[in-house]
Parts: structure tokens; sequence; C-alpha cells
């Protein structure tokens, strides 16, 4: 850089003090908090050791790593059937199928529970409607319980699987289906042997997101079954904001478990979309970037974490 | 034959993809103008009451203020920082690219419980103490946005090539501020625009930041709702509606936008 650029790097300062404040101390803060002695100096394992041999945080793990692997499967599979079906439509319907999905995917957390509540819960309208005509296979049913959580996490992650996967399925040219079959490869050898080996980065990619997605979610649990659903999310909540007991360094470190658990999904995602990449470079560079949510999803965004549903 | 089979199965499919998308929506939306529903597939009978209640309540529409300023500031704030920033990392010293990436994407890989333990922890005691306090939020929401923020200003400088407009207002005589005032600003409005507003949307659905950070202070229009809730169930569907009207009327404007933009870059 020129001597009299120097001046231009001014331009970085609050960059870097906002970053620093709000990004970095926070985070070094949560790791130190994870090993201090809880009201007293000096460094120790005890918090980590308290939750391996707690069943309750065990548990509290357990079941957000299930619900995570779950949703994420559920979404994953729901995710790939609609985004080929999607690619089939002409772009005028493709355009608004996707505003829709889009749309939806930003009807998370606070809002999503209630919806819910409204339709699935105690006195909700299904709920009422069904017990009303008999049917008694919803009878067993309960919003606020395992099932429950699973169905409204579903719900965010079915539109950010679309969203996030459509794409590389126009990494797969028409012609190669037509050479395939000009060579007489049945439709399902090609779907084996050339379009899902194509797709795989992008669906463990995409299973990263999801999975993150997932781990992270707090507003919708806590806004569903409040404190009383023993999720990871919920317990650090609970811990280091709630009313009762303030344990702000057990909380840290279940938030350090919990932040190991979502960087390692996103870093999945980061690995395989490098590898994505190659296949749909072509056709990312003449689709010239679609409006801002492809922009957005491309980089490996989980769609409305920023929100954390 | 076998195709027009085939586009009734994509398109039961895709029937099936938004009925369950949109019913939560719907039911939201009858709820929040049904006088009475106990037994019907529709409510019995309707009633505007509830939006009239709405209206009527102090604290809804101080929340919706309190939310309203909060983004504001701190987009504001976001783009008075970004904008310099993000121009000299992709003008002068792009070799820092892939360094701001990961910085960048990091907000991502963070769960908003995580940022919210830390920030609680290194801003309740010691030298700035701000706890509960706005300035501590709108600190985590420049967090919160800084990704949509760097990738969309960085976008547009790269689709407009800020180098080669910068070397040519030079080779004409304008200085470096001149020229980023009068020539790179004007051009990247409109994708700015577009990350501003996307920025604001994502703002204004954050709950879990606002309620773990200044829960009991500040009510933001999300934990507003989420305190009404349990009281009365019409209500809050006729709250949820107008968010979620909003964000409707939000994202079709970014919508539109990002077609212009686009349009314009490929003439």
């Amino acid at each position: 850089m020129k001597a009299r650029n120097r001046w231009m790097l001014l331009g970085l300062v609050p960059f870097a003090l906002m970053v620093l404040a709000f990004q970095f101390a926070p985070l070094l803060s949560m790791l130190t908090g994870s090993i201090s002695k809880s009201g007293a100096s000096g460094l120790t394992f005890a918090h980590y050791d308290k939750i391996f041999h707690s069943a309750y945080y065990l548990k509290a793990i357990k079941n957000s790593l299930l619900i995570a692997v779950y949703s994420s499967l559920i979404g994953i599979v729901a995710g790939l059937l609609f985004a080929y079906s999607i690619t089939r439509f002409a772009p005028k319907a493709r355009d608004r199928l996707l505003m829709l999905s889009n749309m939806t995917s930003n009807f998370a957390g606070v809002p999503l529970a209630f919806a819910y509540i409204i339709l699935l819960g105690n006195n909700g309208v299904f709920t009422l409607l069904f017990k009303q005509w008999g049917w008694d296979i919803f009878s067993g049913f309960n919003l606020y319980s395992w099932t429950g959580l699973v169905l409204v996490y579903v719900y965010f992650q079915v539109p950010l699987a679309l969203l996030l996967l459509y794409p590389s399925f126009y990494g797969i040219r028409e012609q190669w289906r037509e050479a395939a079959e000009l060579l007489g490869a049945t439709r399902w050898q090609f779907w084996t042997t050339v379009g899902l080996p194509m797709l795989t980065p992008a669906i463990f990619g995409t299973l990263g997101i999801l999975f993150a997605n997932a781990m992270g979610a707090y507003a919708t649990a806590y806004a569903l079954v409040g404190g009383n659903y023993n999720l990871l999310a919920i317990r650090i909540g609970s811990l280091v904001a709630g009313d009762v007991v303030n344990q702000p360094e057990l909380g840290s470190a279940l938030a350090v478990l919990l932040a190991l658990s979502t960087l390692l999904a996103v870093f999945l995602n980061h690995q395989m979309s490098k590898r994505s990449q190659r296949f749909t470079a072509a056709y990312a560079s003449n689709q010239n970037l679609k409006g801002l949510r492809s922009r957005k999803l491309r980089q490996g965004a989980p769609a409305q974490e920023g929100v954390n549903p | 034959m076998i195709k027009s089979r085939s586009r009734w199965t994509h398109r039961t499919l895709m029937l099936l993809l938004m009925t369950y998308l949109l019913l939560p929506l719907l039911a939201t939306f009858l709820y929040g103008f049904a006088k009475e529903w106990q037994t019907t597939v529709l409510p019995e009978s309707w009633t505007l009451e509830w939006i009239r209640e709405m209206f009527k309540d102090v604290r809804f529409l101080e929340a919706l203020w309190t939310s309203l300023y909060l983004c504001l500031i701190s987009i504001a704030l976001s783009l008075a920082v970004m904008l310099p920033a993000v121009f000299v990392i992709t003008v002068y010293l792009p070799k820092w690219e892939t360094f701001m990436k990961g910085l960048v994407v990091l907000p991502y890989a963070v769960p908003g419980v995580v940022a919210a333990v830390g920030l609680i922890r290194t801003y309740s005691s010691g030298p700035i103490n701000i706890a509960g306090t706005a300035y501590i939020l709108i600190g985590a929401y420049f967090v919160v946005v800084l990704p949509y923020m760097y990738q969309g200003i960085r976008n547009s400088l790269l689709t407009v090539s800020a180098v080669e407009l910068l070397n040519a207002a030079e080779l004409l005589g304008a200085s470096r501020m001149r020229a980023f005032a009068t020539i790179i600003l004007p051009n990247i409005w409109p994708g700015v625009i577009i990350s501003t507003l996307l920025s604001f949307s994502v703002l204004f659905g954050e709950f879990v930041l606002t309620n773990m950070l200044v829960g009991g202070h500040i009510q933001t229009i999300q934990v507003y709702l989420y305190q009404r809730v349990g009281e009365s169930g019409h209500l809050a569907s006729a709250i949820a509606i107008s968010y979620f009207l909003f964000i409707l009327v939000m994202s079709t404007i970014l919508m539109k936008l990002g077609k212009k933009v686009n349009r314009e870059v490929e003439r």
C-alpha cells in the first residue's frame, strides 16, 4: 500500500473496536468463565466435571442432540424432495413458491410457537375439532412434549433445507441426463451414479447448517415449553439469566459445549460448500446471484439463525 | 403422457408443502379475527375487536416504537462502521478478505444463547457496566447483522468494480475522499439499501438476545408478544399477524429491489 494511503486504515478502527468489544471479548469471557471458580479466583475444571457427572445436564445435551439430529434428517429428506420438485416448475411459478418458502422461514421463534399453540395446543383449534369428530389418533398427542417440539422444529427446518438445496439441483445438467439415457442408463441408475454423488456435498453441508440451527434454537422451545423442557439452550438460558439461581460459570461451560457443536457443524458446511462449489460454480456465475436470499444462503448462513428460532 | 403425470406429482407435492407451511399462518390470521371458534373448521363469528384492542394498548405501541428505534440505531451504527471498513478491506487490503470472511461467519456459528452468556459476563461488572441497558443490546445487534452487512456491501463494491472506478476518478484528479463520496457511494447505494432492509427484518424478529440481555428493562415487540401469549390468545394473534404483515411487506420490497438491482447490473 502506498504511504499516502495509510490513513485509510483509520476506517478500520471503529470496526475493529466493535468486533473486539462485542464478539471477541464475550467469547473470551465465556471461555474463561467456564474454567474459573464460582465466587473465587483460580482455575478449575469443576464445571465440566459437574456437567459430565450430572444425569440432568447429560440428559439436556442428549435431548438437544437428538432433536437436532431428528429434525435435521426429516428436514433434509423433505427438503431434497421439495427442492427437486421446485426445479420442475416454470421460472415464474418457481419464484413465487420460493418466495413463499422464504417468507415462512421468517416465521420462527415466538410467533411460530404461538401459531402451533393455537393449532394443536391443549385448547387448540385442531385439538378441539378432532375431539369433536372423535378422531382419537391424536388424543395421545401433546404439543408440549418431545413430539410437539420435533414437529415445530421441522417446520422451520424444511423451508431452510429447501432454500439451501435447490440451487445444487441446477448443477445437474439436463444434457447429462440425456447422455446417460443415450448410453442406456435408467433414471434410477442416473440418480444413484451421477445425480446423488453430485448432490452429496450440498446435502452434508446443509445438514451441518440444519443441525447448528436446531442446536442453537432457543426462542421456539422457550416460547412453547418455557423452562420446563430439558434442552441445552434452555438450561443455559436459565443458568445465566434465570430468576432462581444464577450460576454463570456453569452456564458458560454448557455454552462452550453448545458452541463447540455448532462450530463443528458450520465448519462441516464450510468444507462441503467448497467442494460443491466446484460443481455449481458454472451455474452460479451465469445466474448472477438470484436476489439476496441466495447470496446470504450460499455463504452458508442459517437463514434465520441470526434470530435463533 | 409420462410428462404430464410427473407434472401432477410435482404440483401435488408443492400443494402439500404450501399447505403445511401456510397453515399455522392462516390459523393465526383467523384466530385474530374470530369471535367464536370452538368446534367448527372455520370460526362461527367474526370481530375486529382484537385489532382495535391492540391499537388501544399503549404497551403494544410502546413496544413497536422501542423495536423500531433500537433497530434503526443499530443499523445506522452498523452502516457507519461497516461502510468504511468494508471499503478499505475490499479496495486496499484484498489479502485480508479470507480473514474477514472467517470473522464474519462467526456470528452464524455462535447461537444467540451462547453470545448472550458471554455478553452478560463481560458487561455486568467491571469498568463498563452496561448490562440491562440499550447499549449492550445495540452492540449485540451489531454483531447479529455483521454478516449481512459485510456480504451486501462487499458484493455491491465488487459488482460496480470499485477499484477501477476509483482509479479512473483519481486519473481525472479527484481526491480519495471525494471519489468515495461522489462515485462509490451513489453506485453501491441500491445494494446497501437491500442489506439494510434485510438486517432490519432480522433484528425485528430478534428474541433470544433481547430477552436475555435486557428482557426485564426494555420491551421490544417480540418480548411483548411473548408476554401476551399467556394472557389473551386472540390479542396475541392480532399482534402476530401485524408483525407478520410487516415482514411480508419487507420481503416483498426486498425481492423487488433485488430484481431491480440485478437488472441494472446486467445492463
